[in-house]
């Protein structure tokens, strides 16, 4: 396979990836191997995915530019709805199966508990950006596509916030997730804007 | 006042009947047949108890007749309640600590007894409970993170134990001590909390007879992940009251440290009573998930206790004193 084809294959090979962990969450419901909690655990593979796959999102754009990696280009936009795709059934675990459409209830966690509100805010972050992902809305929104998108970045410091805001005592993994986040974050600040695609 | 005459008159009552044997064999094999249908893995395990539970350290098991304490409901799967545990010296993982407590030796294993007592010293595991009975108790299990359990404990009355050592008048709390050994309990290596993990009640909730000395479940020893050899069972206080693996017993006037609380004061208090009026800042105690089952139930006062126990806070602001 030449270097053209392998390039046009790639997103689709990310997407292949991408649904992995929630074939395994699939497979794993219909086989009892979710733990003894398999609601939890449903909600922690969910919502780890999601952040991850939105972390690589991210990535991106400072990989192409700082390493020269441009084949990554066209994965941006399935990394980011895979990235939506884990926090729909996130937010759709947290309503219908932890809650059990209990609409009194989940609307009192989204107000009261912070971590909750955070963690709401970053999925109506990633939400427009969703809708507006096509080529058709791209070429509409023209230089207010860009600007718009860059919410991705709210979406994400919100998810890293959280995850912080959730553990009990063990921060390690989301410390780790608010690193590589810094990170990204950091070598956008570098770059002058007249730069950004 | 009626209350506590109520409670005083079941409590009597129990002691003086005699369990039905029969009926005893009979909640046996329920006990198995739960089991077997929700894990397919168990029935051997619960079947055999009966001679298991004989064989195991200390006096054969008896089952306490527990009156108002007792409970109808369906205890956990055996299987769930040994793979998904908080047990921190063992990793953060829920499944950590049935994957990595083999490395915990529970044998030879002693007790330091301590502070104000007239008899203190280092006490073999098996000559603290050989002058006790072991007994069968299904309690309600109650995690601050809003998940339950129903579990068969086997123990003994912690206030009878703590009652041959002796304590002084100046002894008002009791504190306990986990094993600190990193190279037994890895999670250690790691400083989540300030190791060793360490627990206290006040000293009459401790020789309140609904507090346990747990030593066995589902009819067996307790297993590493469970807190073998030793743990703490105070039902109506959520489930990190219960502390595992305990090598210390330290009679204290002041009110001791405990981890949790020290770990984190304003989402975690001393006293730490099931209460679903009082929410952790950061999740609702209103209500649980009962592992095993789908929908969330409601969470009770005292986590169904309230009866036995609520006069031990009588006059106490219970939101100042979570």
């Amino acid at each position: 396979m030449d270097t053209k084809r392998l390039r046009g294959a790639l997103p689709r090979l990310v997407v292949a990836v991408g649904v992995v962990p929630a074939l395994a969450l699939v497979v794993g419901a219909l086989t009892d191997r979710l733990g003894a909690n398999p609601i939890e655990t449903v909600t922690h593979v969910s919502g780890e995915w999601a952040l991850r796959w939105l972390l690589a999102s991210l990535a991106v754009t400072p990989l192409r530019r700082h390493l020269g990696w441009t084949a990554l280009a066209p994965c941006r936009k399935p990394l980011g709805l895979l990235a939506f795709g884990y926090a729909t059934l996130h937010l759709a675990t947290f309503v219908g199966l932890d809650h059990f459409f209990d609409w009194r209830s989940i609307a009192e966690d989204v107000l009261e508990r912070p971590y909750v509100t955070v963690g709401f805010a970053a999925f109506l972050c990633l939400l427009p950006l969703a809708v507006t992902s096509t080529r058709g809305w791209q070429r509409r929104l023209g230089r207010r596509w860009t600007r718009l998108h860059r919410l991705a970045y709210v979406a994400a410091i919100a998810a890293v916030l959280h995850y912080l805001w959730l553990v009990k005592a063990d921060l390690l993994s989301p410390l780790v997730h608010a690193a590589i986040l810094g990170g990204l974050l950091a070598s956008r600040w570098r770059t002058p804007r007249a730069e950004t695609p | 006042m009626t209350h506590r005459i109520r409670i005083r008159h079941g409590w009597e009552v129990a002691e003086r009947e005699v369990t039905d044997p029969e009926l005893y064999l009979r909640r046996r094999e329920f006990l198995g047949a739960t089991g077997a249908l929700a894990g397919g893995l168990v029935l051997g395990a619960c079947g055999s108890s009966e001679s298991e539970a004989a064989g195991a350290e200390g006096a054969p098991a008896r089952r306490a007749d527990l009156g108002p304490w007792d409970t109808d409901e369906t205890p956990t799967s055996r299987e769930d309640a040994t793979r998904y545990n908080n047990f921190y010296e063992f990793g953060t993982g829920k499944e950590d600590p049935a994957r990595n407590a083999g490395t915990l030796r529970t044998r030879p294993w002693s007790v330091a007894v301590e502070g104000e007592v007239a008899r203190p010293g280092r006490v073999a595991l098996e000559d603290l409970l050989k002058p006790h009975a072991r007994e069968e108790r299904i309690y309600r299990l109650r995690c601050v993170e809003a998940w339950s359990m129903v579990i068969p404990w086997l123990g003994i009355p912690l206030g009878e134990v703590l009652k041959r050592f002796e304590p002084t008048s100046k002894a008002k709390y009791v504190a306990f001590d986990t094993l600190l050994d990193p190279e037994q309990m890895p999670g250690q290596r790691r400083s989540v909390l300030d190791w060793p993990y360490r627990e206290g009640l006040r000293l009459d909730e401790a020789m309140h007879p609904l507090s346990l000395l747990a030593t066995g479940m589902y009819g067996e020893d307790l297993p590493n992940q469970n807190g073998a050899p030793l743990r703490l069972v105070v039902p109506w206080k959520y489930g990190f009251k219960s502390i595992k693996s305990i090598v210390r017993i330290r009679f204290t006037a002041e009110q001791p440290y405990t981890s949790w609380s020290y770990e984190a004061p304003s989402e975690y208090g001393f006293f730490a009573n099931v209460n679903p009026e009082v929410d952790h800042p950061r999740w609702s105690q209103k209500r649980e998930r009962r592992i095993g089952e789908f929908r969330k139930r409601p969470t009770l006062p005292f986590n169904g206790y309230a009866e036995s126990v609520a006069p031990l806070y009588a006059g106490m602001d219970l939101r100042k004193h979570y």
